[in-house]
């Protein structure tokens, strides 16, 4: 079928504006994270009993060991890049449904004590100005609610 | 069928909100006791299912999630979307292949972080049907209207399954909603959609669920009760409402054929000592147990009301309180096998029905009833 | 196997899932009545469908018979082509049909793609499947030296392999200065580095040893199967690949080590004689080769440009165009199965490898997840599920 044919024939529905609300559960090491992040700027992970690795964000259970963490421990506000884009493409935002705006750097951080990495934006967005190994430091925002955006981007210390 | 046990069960409690545990967490506390309750290591545990719905999630490949929380590093692990029932059915399957002789079935749900109606309106077809609003408690009131016009059953006989699973639940620490009731009473409770009434109602739930199964060769090496599996059947009937009979349950008649045949039974209203089934709503308990082949088409009612279903009845039904005393959706059809499972093994605690050889677990997925899975269990292989 | 398009608004989903049903009943003889039992997978909130097993029985054919729905993201095509097998080799069932469909053009793919995160850690700032395989690419760029021209090469190899494909989505002759010079989507991911949305569906069906030889083509057999889906955040992948334990993906390195464990395959570059893979872009073409086993770490490009995945090379990759040429993402893991199959039966058509005895078929997905498979043209004793 010819474009101009299909587009008179064919219907399609639009699903509008619709969404489906949720209210997810950080569960008591998640919210301890998040608060830590919002009330004090300060970062804390979850050190496993067995095999010692620092969980950053805290989860309940490490996979491999399978035994059930508890104890928090501080964790640095600056690390290094472990692997970095630049986001140049488009798309919807699913927690906004607007476009989300282009360029952005983002990569995986290892914050200085922990053994797991964060995903967060960083603030260049010419990938020939940052490498792997380049330190870091996150810039928090001014008014913090409890969330990951509670950090406005981790700022490059080398370029 | 090659003999396979259910080694070890675990539940968590079903409360309305679990706002400390994310549904992760759940899983790890299931899967733990049920670990515990097998006297195993995560290491003996040979693969995985775990069971879940991106919808209730809220999350595009929600079992992603749980990867730790169920022990499934550096195994064979696979997701299934729909009832605990056919996850386990899947499980089952892993073993009979021969490639494992243990799957760890893990399923979670919590209803208390999503609209429940903006969900059960996603089952519906986005074109013809979903801008009506339909969901599963007005699409449930078409299926109980229909039923119960066709064969003269009561919104009388429907409130005393409410009455008898809320008792019943009183004896069941796992379970969310224990009340005593008068029939009365629930006539008494407001419409929610003609002809179903708020205490016609299962409530919305938080929990998980897990168990273990393992081939005889592996159930023998451990120090537990085993509880075979019998038979285990499943069965779709057509989805658009309109193309159903909604007072038919063929689909269910077709699942427990096969189910009963796997295991021997000609007569099940003679040889099962004790049923669990998926009581979202009072009038599915009639319905079911019809399908189930316990009573004619159209005596459900009369079943009800006989007294027979009472755990101390003749065949006791939903003794551990059912969905309507508390339902995670998913997590609540695993949920009835491991009841089945605590009655075979005389471990159901202060619910325990005695000399329960053979149990019958009951599960469903889409609207209505569209699909049904049965399993048989028993103490003998 | 339906053609693979941008968009089919002339049918929806359940439409969509019969046409494959029918193409795979019709191929085997059979009618919806032989059939056994279903197992049917998608991605939910691509189609925003809720019970897609439920919903889907008009198109698949499981009215009054059993259906199961299983969905793993990028990996659902080939759990699905598992689950088939388990159902089969369970000795429930003897004719098990496997559908799995996407209609990609139904909603925002990267949207949906995200929404499968984490809301909390990863959900707020992640970008979806191309910066997070861009994120991969940087990281295998700064341990081996490969470059955007490595990649490029897979890129053109694939969508050149589509051109002989007449189900493939795309038809392009590329050259690597115009992968080069396509827009950066992702540094240092290009628009021609990655995969297309796709709508499509597939349909295979599955027979019992018993029955097996009942059916009008010769049967391609399954040597066994393995699979890891080891994460559930989205930066854990990157851990491993720099430091534990020496593993770079070991979701797919572990996996591919059972399977030849279990196999008998020792030297896959010479033992396999087509590869159907779940690249879904081209530096994956890259580091999937050293994960599966078929050269050393680092060693992926000197091998890929050596011409040894082209069609003449020693092992074919995706001779159909694989991933980057068509993606209904919950279809292409199952027709990765399909290809191979063809392959083996040697109906292929111009895109046909001669003498495939031994097919590789992978699924990707979730936090770089892994499933792989091995199919034969010759019955073994015994299969390795």
């Amino acid at each position: 079928m010819a474009m101009a044919e299909e587009k008179k024939l064919l219907i399609t529905l639009e699903s509008g504006e619709a969404e489906q609300p949720f209210r997810w559960s950080a569960g008591i090491y998640g919210s301890r994270f998040l608060t830590e992040l919002r009330d004090n700027k300060r970062f804390v992970g979850i050190r496993c009993p067995k095999c010692g690795k620092v969980y950053v964000p805290p989860r309940r259970v490490c996979g491999p060991c399978f035994v059930e963490l508890s104890e928090l421990v501080p964790v640095s506000d600056e690390g290094e890049i472990v692997t970095y884009t630049v986001v140049s493409f488009g798309f919807v935002d699913p927690a906004t449904g607007k476009q989300k705006p282009v360029p952005y750097g983002y990569a995986v951080i290892k914050l200085d004590g922990a053994d797991t990495y964060l995903l967060h934006y960083v603030d260049e967005t010419d990938p020939a100005k940052i490498r792997v190994g380049a330190r870091v430091k996150a810039v928090f925002e001014e008014e913090r609610t409890g969330s990951m955006l509670d950090i406005k981007h981790f700022e490059l210390l080398e370029r | 069928m090659e003999p396979v046990a259910i080694v070890g069960v675990g539940m968590t409690e079903m409360r309305r909100e679990r706002k400390a545990d994310g549904y992760a967490d759940l899983v790890y506390e299931a899967t733990r006791k049920a670990l515990d309750d097998a006297g195993m290591e995560i290491g003996e545990v040979d693969n995985v299912v775990t069971v879940s719905n991106d919808f209730f999630d809220g999350r595009t490949i929600s079992s992603m999630a749980v990867q730790d929380a169920c022990g499934s590093y550096d195994k064979n692990v696979s997701t299934v979307e729909g009832d605990g029932t056919f996850g386990a059915a899947y499980g089952l399957m892993r073993i009979l292949s021969g490639s494992f002789g243990t799957t760890l079935v893990c399923v979670h749900h919590k209803g208390s972080e999503s609209r429940m109606p903006l969900i059960t309106n996603a089952m519906f077809d986005p074109i013809y049907e979903r801008f009506l609003g339909i969901e599963a408690i007005t699409s449930s009131a078409l299926q109980a209207r229909a039923y119960m016009d066709k064969y003269g059953i009561t919104e009388e006989q429907c409130a005393l399954v409410s009455v008898k699973n809320h008792r019943n639940a009183f004896k069941n620490p796992f379970a969310q909603l224990p009340l005593e009731l008068t029939v009365e009473e629930v006539m008494a409770s407001p419409y929610i959609a003609d002809p179903i009434k708020l205490l016609d109602c299962c409530p919305i739930s938080d929990g998980a669920s897990a168990v273990i199964l393992a081939s005889e060769e592996r159930a023998r090496k451990l120090d537990v009760k085993p509880v075979w599996v019998k038979g285990v059947a499943y069965c779709s009937d057509a989805y658009h409402l309109g193309d159903r009979d909604l007072s038919d349950v063929r689909a269910l008649e077709e699942a427990a054929r096969k189910a009963y045949a796997m295991a021997g039974i000609g007569d099940p209203a003679r040889k099962v000592d004790l049923v669990e089934l998926y009581d979202a709503f009072t009038y599915m308990e009639l319905m079911w147990l019809e399908g189930l082949g316990f009573c004619a088409r159209g005596e459900g009612g009369k079943l009800a009301a006989s007294g027979d279903t009472a755990a101390d009845g003749r065949l006791p039904v939903n003794a551990s309180g059912g969905c309507l005393s508390g339902n995670p959706v998913l997590v609540a059809g695993l949920n009835r096998i491991i009841e089945c499972a605590l009655q075979v093994r005389g471990d159901a605690g202060e619910r325990q029905v005695d000399g329960v050889k053979t149990a019958v677990a009951h599960g469903i997925n889409g609207p209505c009833g569209q699909s049904h899975c049965v399993w048989v269990l028993g103490g003998e292989k | 196997m339906t053609k693979q398009r941008s968009s089919r608004p002339d049918v929806n989903g359940k439409e969509l899932i019969n046409e494959a049903v029918r193409m795979a009943l019709d191929d085997a003889g059979m009618t919806r009545k032989d059939i056994d039992a279903v197992v049917i997978g998608n991605m939910d909130h691509f189609e925003g469908i809720n019970y897609v097993d439920t919903w889907s029985v008009d198109g698949s054919g499981a009215l009054m018979k059993p259906i199961m729905k299983l969905t793993t993201g990028g990996t659902t095509g080939s759990t699905i082509a598992m689950a088939a097998y388990y159902h089969v080799a369970s000795g429930l069932f003897d004719r098990v049909l496997a559908i799995g469909w996407e209609k990609n053009s139904e909603s925002d793919t990267t949207g949906a793609i995200i929404t499968a995160f984490d809301p909390f850690w990863d959900r707020p700032i992640f970008a979806g499947a191309v910066a997070g395989l861009a994120l991969e690419a940087t990281q295998y760029m700064h341990l081996t030296g490969a470059t955007e021209e490595d990649a490029a090469y897979v890129a053109v190899r694939e969508r050149k392999h589509a051109l002989n494909n007449p189900y493939a989505h795309l038809h392009m002759n590329l050259t690597i200065e115009d992968v080069m010079k396509s827009p950066y989507l992702s540094w240092p991911v290009k628009m021609g580095d990655m995969c297309p949305r796709t709508d499509g569906a597939c349909a295979l069906v599955f027979a019992s040893e018993d029955v097996a030889e009942d059916f009008p083509q010769k049967p391609a057999w399954f040597l066994g199967v393995a699979n890891r889906h080891l994460w559930a955040y989205t930066s854990d992948p990157y851990v491993n690949q720099a430091i534990e334990n020496g593993w770079w993906f070991p979701a797919m390195e572990w996996s591919a080590k059972e399977l030849y464990d279990k196999v008998g395959i020792t030297d896959p570059l010479e033992q396999i004689d087509v590869a159907e893979l779940y690249l879904p872009y081209s530096f994956a073409g890259l580091r999937y080769m050293e994960s599966l086993g078929f050269c050393g770490r680092g060693e992926g490009p000197a091998l890929v440009r050596s011409g040894a995945f082209d069609m003449g090379g020693k092992c074919p990759v995706n001779p159909s165009g694989g991933v980057m040429s068509s993606n209904a993402i919950g279809a292409t893991g199952l027709i990765r199965v399909a290809e191979c199959v063809w392959q083996i039966q040697g109906r292929a058509g111009d895109r046909q490898v001669p003498e495939v005895k031994v097919a590789l078929a992978t699924g990707f997905g979730g936090c770089f997840w892994s499933d792989i498979m091995l199919l034969g043209a010759d019955k073994p004793e015994k299969v390795r599920g």
